[in-house]
Formats: C-alpha cells, sequence, structure tokens
C-alpha cells in the first residue's frame, strides 16, 4: 500500500520506517544504561563464539566440564583453573564459558519460540476480536493463574529430566505475557484509519496484518522480550538448581550454583574458605541477566512514545 | 455496573479459570504412567508391585481421558487428593504440616516488601534525578536480576558462615523442644502467634530471629517491582493537574506529597501488591530450600525430585485458587477505591 506516498512523491525518500529506526539506535547508544547493558550482552556473545578456543573441549560434547580428580574440597583461583575449581575438581572457567553458550541457546530458543507462538495468537485475537479472541484471552487467564515454578516444576517432571525438558516446559508456559501484550496493542491499531483505509482499498486480512498492524504493534513484545531472555535464565537456572535440569558436571550455570551449596560454610580457621565458588557462578548468571534487563529498559524509555521526543 | 453485579460477575469468571487449572493440572499428570498417577488416588502407604494392576483396575486408569478427568475432580471437590511419598502421609495432612510455616513468613514479608518498594518509589519519583534516585532505581534493576538461590546463598555466607548468625532452620533446638512439649498449645499453628498466646516470648523471639534473612531475601528480590510501579505512577501523578490545583490552594510539599500524588499513585501498586502476595506463595520453593524452612515451598522441592505426583498437583491446584482469588479480592478493593473500574 503506497497510497501514502504516491501524491507527493519525494525525491530518493528515505524510508520513514528506516529514518526511525536510526532514530532510535542513536537513542539507544546515548543511554549509558543501555550502552553498558549492550556492552554485557557483547561481552558474553564474545564468550560465547569463542568458547572452543577460550576452553578446548576435551570430550566429544562439549558442554562435559572436564576435571582433574575426584578431591572433595573445591580449589582456589591458580595458573592451572583461572577461577578454580567445584567439588570434585570440575573446572570453573570451563563451565562459565560453555555455560554461556548454553544460557544463550535456551534464552533464544525460548524467547524466539514465544514470539512465534505469541505473535501468531496475539495477531488473531487482537485483530479478529470476537469469540476467538474470548478463547484466547480465557486460556492466558488460566495460564497466569498457575504458579510458574511449581508448575514448571511438574511439567519437567512428567516430561524427564534434562535442559531439552526445561526449554519445551518454559515454551509452554510463558507464552501467553506475549500474547496478551501483542493484543492489546493491536486493539488500539485496529481502528486507527490507515487500517480502514487498507480495508477500504481492498487489502486481504493477511496482508494487513503482516504490513499495517504487526510492524506498529511490535515495540512492546520485543521489549518484553528482551526483559524475558532475562527470567528465562533465571528460571532455567532456578530449575537447574532444584537438580530438574542437566546432571552433575555439565556446564550449565544454575548445575553449577547448586554443587557450591554445601560450601558457604567455610573451613575452620577461615570461614571465607571457598567463597569463590559460591560466588562467581551467581555472579555470571546476575551480570548475564543484568545486560538483558538493562537493554530492555532502555528500548522501552527509547520507545515509549511520550518520552521518545523530549 | 453496581458493585455487586461486578463482584458476581467476577466470581463466576474466577470458577471458569478454577476449571481451567484443573484442566491443566489433568492434562500434566496424564502424561505419565497410571501406576505413577496412582499416588493421586489412593491414601494410604506405599503400594506394592502385586497390588498395583488391581489399584489401577480400581480406580479406572486406563479409562478414557474424560471419565477419569471428572472422576478425579470429583475427588478433589471431596478433599481427597491421594497420599504424598516424601511427606509419608496423605496429601491433606501433610498440607495442614508444612503451610503454616510459609504463610508465617509470607504474613511478615509481604508488608515489607510493600513497604519498601513503596517508600523507595516515591523517594525516586519526589527526587527525581538525584543521587536518590539513581541509586533506589540500580537497586531494582540489580534486585530484578537477582537469582533467588543465588542471594539466599551470599545472606547464608556472610551472616550465617562468616558472622555466625541467622541460622538456617525454623526454631533453635531449644525453642522446637518447647513447641513439641504437650505444655505449648497450637492456637493457630503460626509459631509467632501461639509463642505469644502461650506467653513464650522467647519461642517468639527465636521464630522471628530465623526468619530474618529468608525474609530478607524476598524483600530485596520482590520490591523491585513495586518500586519501579511506585516511581513511575508517582512521577505521572505529580504531572496531574490537581497537584497544580492544590498548590496553587497553597498547600505545602509534604501534604502535597502524601495527600494528593501519593493517594493517586498507590492505586496501580494495589494490582500489584496483590500479585506479589500470590507469587510469594509459589515462589516459596527456592527460598524455603535455601534457608531449610519446612514450608510447602520446601515440600514441593522434594516432591519433584521424588516424581510425588499427588503433592505437586494439590500444590499447583491449591497456589492457582489463591492467585484467583486474591487476585478477585484485589480487583474488588479496585473497583471500590475507583469507580471508573466499575464503570468500563
Amino acid at each position: 500500500m503506497e497510497t501514502t506516498n504516491t501524491e507527493q512523491p519525494v525525491a530518493k525518500a528515505v524510508s520513514p520506517r528506516f529514518q526511525e529506526l536510526t532514530f532510535t539506535a542513536k537513542r539507544l547508544f546515548k543511554n549509558p544504561l543501555s550502552t553498558i547493558g549492550l556492552a554485557i550482552i557483547a561481552f558474553f556473545l564474545i564468550i560465547a563464539i569463542f568458547a572452543p578456543v577460550i576452553c578446548p573441549p576435551k570430550y566429544a560434547d562439549p558442554f562435559k566440564i572436564p576435571h582433574s580428580g575426584w578431591k572433595i574440597e573445591p580449589q582456589p583461583p591458580n595458573a592451572q583453573h583461572l577461577l578454580g575449581t567445584t567439588q570434585q575438581q570440575y573446572d570453573m572457567l570451563y563451565g562459565m564459558v560453555w555455560g554461556t553458550r548454553g544460557a544463550f541457546k535456551i534464552g533464544l530458543i525460548v524467547v524466539g519460540a514465544n514470539l512465534i507462538i505469541g505473535i501468531l495468537l496475539g495477531a488473531i485475537a487482537g485483530y479478529f476480536g470476537g469469540i476467538v479472541d474470548e478463547v484466547i484471552m480465557r486460556v492466558t487467564d488460566v495460564f497466569y493463574a498457575i504458579p510458574f515454578l511449581v508448575m514448571a516444576m511438574a511439567l519437567v517432571v512428567a516430561i524427564g529430566r534434562g535442559l531439552t525438558a526445561v526449554i519445551i516446559v518454559l515454551i509452554i508456559l510463558e507464552w501467553p505475557s506475549y500474547t496478551r501484550v501483542l493484543r492489546s496493542d493491536i486493539l488500539v491499531i485496529r481502528n486507527k484509519e490507515y487500517i480502514m483505509a487498507a480495508r477500504a482499498s481492498g487489502s486481504s486480512h493477511f496482508a494487513i496484518i503482516l504490513r499495517h498492524v504487526l510492524p506498529n504493534a511490535m515495540y512492546s513484545v520485543l521489549i518484553l522480550a528482551s526483559l524475558n531472555i532475562g527470567t528465562t535464565i533465571l528460571t532455567a537456572a532456578a530449575l537447574s538448581f532444584l537438580g530438574l535440569g542437566s546432571e552433575t558436571g555439565t556446564a550449565d550455570w544454575g548445575q553449577i550454583v547448586s554443587m557450591c551449596r554445601n560450601w558457604i560454610i567455610g573451613a575452620p580457621g577461615n570461614r571465607f574458605a571457598y567463597w569463590y565458588t559460591v560466588f562467581i557462578p551467581g555472579f555470571v548468571i546476575t551480570l548475564f541477566v543484568l545486560g538483558w534487563n538493562l537493554l530492555g529498559d532502555a528500548v522501552r524509555d527509547v520507545f515509549d512514545p511520550k518520552l521518545r521526543r523530549k | 455496573m453496581n458493585l455487586y453485579s461486578f463482584i458476581v460477575r467476577r466470581l463466576l469468571f474466577m470458577i471458569l479459570v478454577l476449571v481451567g487449572v484443573s484442566l491443566l493440572v489433568f492434562t500434566v499428570m496424564m502424561i505419565l504412567p497410571p501406576g505413577q498417577r496412582l499416588a493421586a488416588y489412593v491414601t494410604s502407604e506405599k503400594v506394592t508391585p502385586e497390588q498395583m494392576d488391581a489399584l489401577i483396575a480400581k480406580y479406572g486408569l486406563n479409562d478414557p481421558a474424560p471419565v477419569q478427568y471428572i472422576r478425579w475432580l470429583g475427588n478433589v471437590l471431596r478433599g481427597e487428593f491421594g497420599y504424598s511419598v516424601t511427606a509419608s502421609a496423605p496429601v491433606i495432612t501433610a498440607f495442614g504440616l508444612y503451610f503454616p510455616t510459609t504463610l508465617e513468613l509470607v504474613l511478615y514479608a509481604t508488608p515489607l516488601i510493600i513497604l519498601v518498594g513503596v517508600a523507595l518509589g516515591t523517594l525516586g519519583a519526589v527526587r527525581k534525578d538525584s543521587v536518590a534516585d539513581h541509586a533506589t532505581r540500580v537497586f531494582a534493576i540489580v534486585g530484578y536480576s537477582l537469582p533467588t538461590f543465588w542471594l539466599g546463598l551470599l545472606l547464608l555466607m556472610i551472616f550465617y558462615g562468616f558472622l555466625g548468625i541467622f541460622p538456617p532452620g525454623t526454631l533453635s533446638n531449644s525453642a522446637s523442644d518447647v513447641v513439641m512439649s504437650s505444655h505449648f498449645h497450637h492456637y493457630t499453628r503460626l509459631i509467632t502467634i501461639d509463642a505469644i498466646l502461650n506467653w513464650r516470648w522467647d519461642v517468639f523471639l527465636d521464630a522471628l530471629y530465623h526468619m530474618f534473612l529468608p525474609a530478607l531475601n524476598l524483600v530485596i528480590i520482590n520490591s523491585a517491582m513495586i518500586m519501579r510501579l511506585m516511581r513511575s505512577s508517582m512521577l505521572e501523578s505529580l504531572g496531574q493537574d490537581y497537584m497544580m490545583t492544590a498548590r496553587a490552594k497553597g498547600a505545602d510539599e509534604k501534604t502535597l506529597y502524601k495527600r494528593h500524588a501519593r493517594r493517586n499513585a498507590l492505586l496501580p501498586v494495589i494490582t500489584v501488591s496483590g500479585l506479589t502476595l500470590a507469587g510469594l506463595m509459589g515462589g516459596m520453593v527456592i527460598t524455603e530450600t535455601i534457608f531449610d524452612r519446612t514450608g510447602i515451598g520446601w515440600w514441593m522441592a522434594r516432591a519433584a525430585t521424588q516424581l510425588d505426583v499427588a503433592a505437586i498437583m494439590f500444590n499447583v491446584l491449591f497456589l492457582g485458587t489463591i492467585y484467583v482469588m486474591i487476585n478477585l479480592i484485589v480487583d474488588v478493593i479496585y473497583a471500590y477505591v475507583d469507580p471508573r473500574v466499575r464503570l468500563s
């Protein structure tokens, strides 16, 4: 639908959507919080990409952490193990580096799948309304009512433990928030003049949703996605911590935190003897989640039309 | 629409959602083989392999799913929830044992969470862009990003491991002996309240002493959300016309903030506070596991790792019901204080 541009042909006009995008990017880089967030995510991304270089895998399955011996006590950082070892001598650095890959994998798969489901159902519910809308919304109400973590635990147990189960369960449980957010945005857009214009000029429903509704309703969902990568990682780590995720010795952050649970007391004479084994894995998780939250927050400020052009 | 028809409508809606929750719980249960689902039906000790087939036939666990659902729902409505393997007791008995511990911590932590959230959020809004504002915002976003289990471990490491104070558990041994003794009457099963009613202030203080760290853990993580909401809501309220009117009429700054801005800003906070309360019950899994408090969250964590189906399903149902009910109460309060909600 080029109806808006046909009357006044602007010479080689840059598409307004592109203009908005560059404006957004500029605003994003001006905001110190989002710059920190982006830097944190970039840092983790580099680690995830170069994981095989930083810590060459020893086994066929790179997510298995190599360990030297079975000694129970964690070892402090040393030349061989730059971040020390966990109990049973799993290398902490290896676990953190390959765990980064795992975190990106979980976060991106879960949020990606939720975006697809959420956009599909949200678009249908918001655009068509009526009985379809009613049914989809009541289903999301049910999902909102169930206790998230407890239900996630129940589902993981029912499906069978492991990281794959955790990913599937998080997809099943998290889509309703995307659907709701997108739907409420579409409800506002649905009655705008440009949608009526498109309808009057004979566009199909599919074309209207794809070309006019979704591009204008996507912002809130994308912000939600950025914030949700953080919460997804937190939930996955919590499930691993509770012993429902990967097996012992897997490069999985939550699993490694659960290994350090026994070492909060320290040793006689040195009460902080094992602080590193408790501190490091949790700190890495927090930093990763913080990166996504800072970014999501900043994107929200930038996209908020009330704050946008001030 | 008047308030009563609003409540009736919301009640009907609540029942609909609960039916949905029960369907969902049942569906999850149906993923499991009949032998594992059996626990949700029996009422006594573990079943021997020989009895298994007979019991599966007795409870019709190979019948068509809709028939099983109706039968199971009937059991649930009669209060029969099966046998919990981890608690070695019928689910409902075990629940009576574990729930007070959870409720007690929730009752202490929730007001603290709301107070801290509202206070810091107000501070941030009133002194926008000051050092205090930035500090509270950083606190909020870090609190939002912290894994509950890690913060809990850190708190334990620092206070219990290093300083030797605030041990995990619900009570110290001596206080626990007092509570277990026959002289101690259990009126409410909430330890702090029973301790006062029994005039045992030592037990009361001991219970509070053990509750401090888990409560702190919950406050740090959960007040962040309320704080952010309060800040933005307060900022919006400060920019309204009625603020200018009040200022023009000569109200001093304190009255301005307290009577005019904060009252209106608190409205959306009611909703989120209700949801926090509901979410806390389910969110206790981690906190209770870390601080070794034998509440329903602690029970859930054990039930999940040991495939205690009956216990998990009961708690999903229970927490879902609590959530829906708190939501209803919040909506009614909201409709009561803000007539615009009823009219729309």
